[in-house]
């Protein structure tokens, strides 16, 4: 017994001496160091990411300190868990407006209004984007990247529209039947997107309910007041329908094709198609991105409906939000939304800028997207976007099923007013 | 050094060193208690430790679900049985419940029986251990890996095109048009589809426990049964198989309990779209993406009540399997 009893201590000694000197050595190393470190969430991977931490560069040099980014394709669950235990890094990208309000509103998200130079963040900005980061007279979200939405894109090799592009969707279609030579249908349509698919369906939706419905009605339709069964919806739907039995391979082809690749049938011989519908970031996608600009593909906008709606345009943004006020992370966000920082950003292709100053696109299809950004008469933000996500996912699931079988229209509407009625009401 | 490794050791050495003071110092104290509780006093005192892990990581979390799974969205009022209305009352639910009533039936059945199938052939062929070996690697893939492994499997092109998808190469070389697996709902096909994926990781495990048992049966047995004059029918039917039964009941729950946990094959195939969603896939859902805490409490509670009579039936087989010892 006492032979053990010994042993026993020896053990626990040794142990704790241990933990002693490990604990001793590791603690000056963790203040070691002279810059302070930022740690920024997004969901930019591969080129996306090269292009942050391209575009982060030259702060990290001018203020010695450092970047810490990690990108996730998750990033609705990471910071919903964070929000909820405190665990968040100091500056992140949302996931969307509506989730960004109730950030901001639970306190966890700072605002930027001291953090930024307004005056001159208002003035580089279009209005609409920097009204959508604002909550309740405080800015809380920097679109940190923009996109415009609903851009036909086609191949001027197969018929070149860049001297005449279609004015109304009704041109649109008959040119596309005059013009279709050896293509094998009118579009190419790919929803495929993961835990997101449909969203390339939305984005039709959306584009169609803007030009046949109008700003206002769009407007009430994303905050949950126009009803899904209501006639400009329901006639949205069925636009979106025909477009799918105009499409390459058809329903089952347009379900299992990745978005990235859904332009990709615009280049082959013969043509998949004669146009693909897709937002401005598709040049860095799939096929387009070893095409040359201008010559192998170009886009003309999409054309008016109604002629009253003249002049919408649909664009969409990444957000970025502070959710520690660190004098670092107070910097680099200052840093991020200016004109040179952007400038790295637009650079490398792919990305448009929300701010007017930043200019200095690749080629000069970016240039045409980013003017158009600027330029809209009326800008309507991507409407799903808007939504609730219990909205938006069922909405993708809507799209899904509509594009399967265009005959459950109706059942189909029906449960969506369902959904609209239960994600808008649970606030 | 990098403060996490030293953070790392602290854990590696710390907790063992804390567990053995945790003996050490309760000895010392028992030494001091009277000599009749000591023996009462010492099992309860080692057993502590686990019994406040258990507590607080699974009692204390287990009671806060169910009593937020009558809370509303956010957790901050009673709305009764508003969550398990809403389960039962909407389509989508009721799909994933269907779903996952389709996977607790087939998966078993599946792995089970091609896993059976495969112990007896293979236990007489002299390259049994490579055979076992192919089947068993599967199940040492991760999910996410095979679900992403599969997806490339059953993918689809149009009719006409170069099928980039195994399934849908084999299908168009023999004359046959290509099928949208993961899409088409008709009969629930493409959640067959999913199932199949997990039949394919887990036949394996089914395969190398019943092997092991087969293993088990004594030689003498067997040859008892032929020198009788059974047949090898007879002999599987009357012999093996009773002997392989509570091995079977074994593997069967486990591949039970894995079907009603589906979610990452769901999640990274068809993200429940088209008709393939499963209760732990639509409870993420509601968690995460919907932040509706109520929703993805009940739909938990609902699959702890459906895992609670498989769990009963082991737990009453393993104590008639002592009571037989």
């Amino acid at each position: 017994m006492e032979q053990r009893k010994t042993t026993w201590r020896k053990v626990a000694a040794i142990a704790g001496a241990a933990a002693l000197v490990i604990g001793a050595c590791s603690s000056p190393s963790g203040s070691g160091g002279a810059g302070k470190s930022v740690t920024v969430i997004g969901t930019w991977g591969g080129d996306e990411e090269k292009a942050f931490k391209a575009m982060v560069a030259p702060w990290e040099k001018e203020t010695g300190n450092t970047v810490k980014y990690t990108g996730t394709r998750d990033i609705n669950a990471i910071l919903t868990t964070g929000v909820a235990s405190g665990v968040l890094p100091d500056l992140a990208g949302l996931p969307g407006p509506g989730q960004m309000v109730e950030f901001a509103k639970g306190g966890s998200l700072k605002p930027l209004d001291d953090v930024l130079d307004i005056a001159k963040y208002k003035e580089e900005t279009a209005p609409a984007l920097v009204a959508l980061g604002t909550v309740d007279g405080k800015i809380s979200g920097v679109f940190i990247k923009a996109a415009v939405k609903g851009l036909i894109w086609y191949s001027p090799k197969a018929h070149d529209y860049s001297s005449a592009p279609p004015a109304t969707w009704d041109d649109l279609v008959t040119q596309a039947k005059a013009n279709q030579g050896d293509a094998k249908a009118i579009w190419c349509v790919g929803l495929e997107s993961g835990a997101a698919t449909g969203w390339p369906g939305t984005d039709w939706l959306e584009d169609i309910v803007l030009r046949t419905a109008g700003p206002d009605k769009y407007a009430e339709w994303w905050q949950g007041k126009l009803k899904f069964s209501s006639p400009e919806i329901k006639s949205a739907f069925e636009t979106f329908g025909d477009v799918i039995k105009d499409s390459n391979g058809g329903a089952n082809t347009v379900l299992s094709t990745a978005f990235q690749e859904g332009g990709d049938g615009l280049f082959t011989t013969p043509p998949g198609c004669e146009f693909h519908h897709q937002a401005s970031f598709i040049t860095g996608l799939g096929k387009f991105k070893d095409a040359k600009a201008g010559t192998d593909y170009n886009f003309f906008p999409f054309p008016d409906i109604d002629p009253q709606y003249s002049g919408s345009v649909e664009g969409a943004g990444d957000l970025f939000g502070m959710f520690h006020d660190t004098a670092e992370a107070k910097s680099l966000m200052k840093y991020l939304v200016t004109a040179p920082a952007q400038d790295i950003w637009v650079k490398l292709g792919g990305a448009l800028s929300a701010n007017k100053n930043a200019t200095s696109y690749p080629d000069d299809i970016a240039k045409r997207s980013a003017e158009l950004l600027a330029g809209a008469k009326n800008f309507a933000f991507d409407a799903s976007d808007l939504m609730p996500t219990a909205m938006q996912a069922a909405l993708l699931t809507g799209i899904v099923d509509y594009t399967k079988d265009p005959s459950k229209l109706d059942s189909i509407l029906e449960t969506l007013d369902k959904a609209q009625t239960d994600a808008y009401g649970g606030g | 050094m990098d403060p996490r490794l030293g953070t790392a050791v602290v854990v590696v050495v710390g907790v063992p060193a804390v567990l053995i003071g945790y003996i050490y110092g309760t000895e010392l104290l028992l030494r001091l208690a009277p000599e009749r509780l000591k023996a009462t006093l010492r099992p309860w005192l080692w057993l502590l430790p686990a019994l406040l892990f258990l507590g607080v990581f699974l009692i204390y979390p287990t009671i806060g679900t169910i009593i937020r799974s009558f809370q509303d969205k956010i957790g901050t009022a009673f709305v009764g049985l508003d969550n398990y209305a809403w389960f039962f009352g909407t389509d989508e639910a009721l799909v994933a419940l269907r779903n996952n009533v389709i996977w607790l039936v087939l998966l078993p059945l599946i792995t089970v029986g091609f896993g059976l199938i495969i112990a007896v052939l293979v236990d007489r062929v002299r390259y049994e251990s490579i055979a076992k070996s192919v089947i068993f690697v599967p199940l040492a893939i991760s999910m996410v890996a095979a679900g992403v492994i599969w997806k490339f499997m059953y993918a689809y092109k149009s009719p006409g095109e170069a099928q980039v998808g195994t399934v849908n190469g084999v299908l168009t070389t023999f004359g046959g048009s290509p099928v949208p697996w993961i899409l088409n709902d008709t009969l629930a096909l493409n959640t067959i589809a999913l199932i199949v994926v997990m039949a394919w990781m887990w036949t394996g495990f089914a395969m190398v426990i019943i092997s092991a048992a087969l293993k088990g049966i004594s030689a003498e047995l067997l040859e008892a049964a032929r020198v009788d004059g059974a047949t090898e029918w007879q002999v599987f039917r009357r012999i093996v198989f009773p002997l392989l039964l509570p091995t079977i009941a074994v593997v069967s729950t486990t591949v039970i309990i894995t079907a009603l946990k589906a979610f990452d094959i769901v999640y990274v195939m068809t993200g429940g779209q088209n008709d393939t969603n499963v209760i732990a896939h639509l409870m993420y859902q509601e968690m995460f993406s919907f932040s509706d805490f109520g929703r993805a409490s009940a739909l938990a509670v609902i699959l702890l009540i459906a895992i609670i009579p498989i769990m009963i039936f082991n737990i009453s087989r393993f104590r008639a399997q002592e009571a037989i010892r």
